[in-house]
């Protein structure tokens, strides 16, 4: 594995539970000891100066699994954000200052004296973040920020990792197992699986790049001329039909759109109707690794030519 | 030194969420106070050349050193049960990943139990007091001298053996294995000289033997004999032995 993230970028790690995701940020986070390899984290080298790097980042770890998101539940809100400024050595009244910042930046406002126990999970999701910013780092690793959250949640917590760029310049590498999240949020999107970058790239990148543009072609009588003379066409990469549909990968999409139907015009074909979608990234991830992002299982992918009938 | 302003960070955080909860403090102290009342008045019975004492009331000088040290072995030993729940909420990796020492994590946990058996003991004295214990006042702070040194380090080992182990299912068990035998084999409840000759045999092994007879000592007001060095060199080891094997288990790059 071989990466690397810009200042200001927010990047993301997407892929299955188990494609080594959380491992790989435990180990540029100093949590876990590299076996072999070599990183500088924040301008600090992981393996000659941990401490320099646990001074630079922020980290919060994932809410969800073995173990949780580093709140206790029998803390107050303050007290949880008042030790974590002293443990990043902030004198008590810089600590006080930036407790109030978050607690505003955070929408934690009224919740100072409650016990972490008492939090929506929303909230404690932002408590927890609120923990990774308390010493205003210049990069921050978020390990899967929504896992677990109502989709209200979630969508205002993309909110606040997004403004933690646009208003603080705050470099971000989180890791998703979300599309959606990786699609809203990200610069950059590594791929991971079995512990590889399977594919590097922007959202839209990789979605053009791996999956293309899908049309889908509704000719009634005469599906089969039509898929003769789309399949010739050289930008179509892909093509299969069923029940009088066709279903075409292309390139670029809206460019090819006029031109397919100005060769089915040609023949005199008409179609009824006509669609076009842009790929998710969950058909990256499936055209990339066999799998689904949604149901971490394996699932029998069959090309798209072998479902013609 | 920013190692003990460290430790005093993590010590304040966890005597606050201590008090929050002060009833677990009150009902460690129930069972050593239960044995005073209940089992106490026994000793009473014995004859008094058994317990290596004076009058029948000297039997608290024999009864209350051993119920410090039993105060003290499971106040101790027990106390890494919560660094699992820790653990598990994510808040031991949280400190982890911070500047501070991440031996702090566990020294300023152990300085919380420290103080938190030290309040115990004294209430447990005042109350031996009430009984009829009574005991050179210099005896009494040197019985919290071992007293302390005990829980350096049981509970050192108790949280390195429980960030291991990273089960409570599996911790329990552990634990009672190694108490309940160094328990009955330090004669805290009756004098191992009662026994047959490969009973205090066996007796030899347990540290808190040669802890407990060295605080009988200081109770009857002896400060300066064999029993006493034995027991000092005892209670430093153990609790250098084991502070140094929980450190290694704190400081590993891996956890």
């Amino acid at each position: 594995m071989d990466l690397t993230v810009g200042e200001g970028e927010i990047v993301g790690f997407l892929g299955p539970n188990g494609a080594g995701k959380t491992t790989t940020l435990r180990m540029l986070t100093t949590l876990l000891h590299p076996t072999a390899g070599r990183a500088t984290v924040a301008g600090a080298d992981l393996l000659a100066d941990p401490v320099g790097v646990r001074r630079r980042i922020g980290y919060v770890p994932q809410a969800i699994g073995q173990t949780m998101g580093g709140t206790d539940p029998s803390c107050l809100v303050i007290e949880e954000l008042l030790d974590q400024a002293a443990l990043y050595r902030l004198r008590p009244e810089e600590g006080t200052r930036r407790a109030q910042t978050l607690i505003g930046q955070l929408e934690l406002s009224g919740l100072e004296r409650r016990l972490v126990k008492t939090l929506s999970g929303g909230q404690r999701r932002r408590l927890e973040i609120a923990l990774g910013l308390v010493h205003t780092p210049a990069l921050v690793f978020l390990d899967e920020p929504t896992t677990g959250l109502d989709p209200q949640s979630r969508s205002n917590l993309w909110e606040h990792i997004g403004a933690l760029r646009s208003e603080l310049g705050t470099t971000v590498f989180l890791t998703t197992h979300y599309l959606e999240e990786a699609d809203v949020l990200c610069d950059r999107v590594f791929v991971i699986d079995h512990g590889v970058i399977a594919a590097e790239g922007t959202p839209d990148e990789l979605k053009r790049r791996i999956s293309g543009d899908v049309v889908t072609l509704r000719v009634a009588s005469r599906d089969g001329m039509a898929r003769k003379l789309l399949a010739d066409q050289p930008i179509v990469r892909e093509i299969s039909s069923a029940d009088g549909t066709l279903r075409l990968t292309v390139e670029h999409g809206d460019q090819a759109l006029p031109s397919l139907l100005r060769v089915l015009d040609a023949a005199g074909i008409t179609p009824e109707s006509i669609n076009l979608s842009r790929p998710t990234l969950d058909d990256v991830f499936l055209t990339l690794t066999g799998r689904s992002l949604r149901d971490d299982s394996p699932v029998h992918h069959a090309p798209a030519q072998e479902q013609a009938s | 030194m920013t190692f003990i302003r460290d430790t005093l960070l993590v010590f304040r955080r966890q005597e606050r969420l201590a008090l929050r909860q002060p009833a677990w403090v009150i009902i460690g102290l129930t069972q050593p106070i239960l044995y005073l009342a209940l089992f106490g008045p026994l000793l009473k019975g014995l004859p008094t050349a058994s317990l290596g004492t004076g009058t029948a009331d000297d039997a608290y000088k024999f009864f209350v050193p051993g119920l410090l040290i039993q105060l003290g072995l499971f106040g101790s030993t027990f106390v890494g049960f919560a660094i699992i729940s820790d653990w598990r909420y994510g808040v031991i990796e949280r400190f982890r990943v911070t500047p501070v020492s991440r031996l702090a994590i566990m020294t300023g946990r152990v300085l919380r139990d420290v103080v938190t058996l030290v309040v115990q003991a004294a209430v447990l004295v005042l109350v031996g007091v009430a009984f009829g214990l009574r005991a050179p006042v210099a005896a009494v702070f040197i019985g919290f001298g071992f007293i302390v040194l005990v829980a350096v380090g049981l509970a050192s080992v108790s949280y390195a053996t429980a960030l291991l182990v990273k089960s409570e299912d599996a911790f329990a068990p552990m634990i009672n294995t190694v108490v309940v035998p160094l328990l009955l084999l330090s004669g805290i409840f009756l004098p191992l000289t009662l026994g047959p000759g490969w009973l205090q045999g066996i007796a030899r092994i347990s540290p808190f033997r040669y802890i407990i007879d060295a605080m009988r000592q200081a109770y009857e007001g002896h400060y300066f004999n064999t029993l006493m060095v034995e027991g000092i060199a005892v209670a430093v080891g153990m609790a250098a032995v084991f502070l140094w094997l929980g450190s290694r288990v704190f400081l590993r790059e891996n956890a």
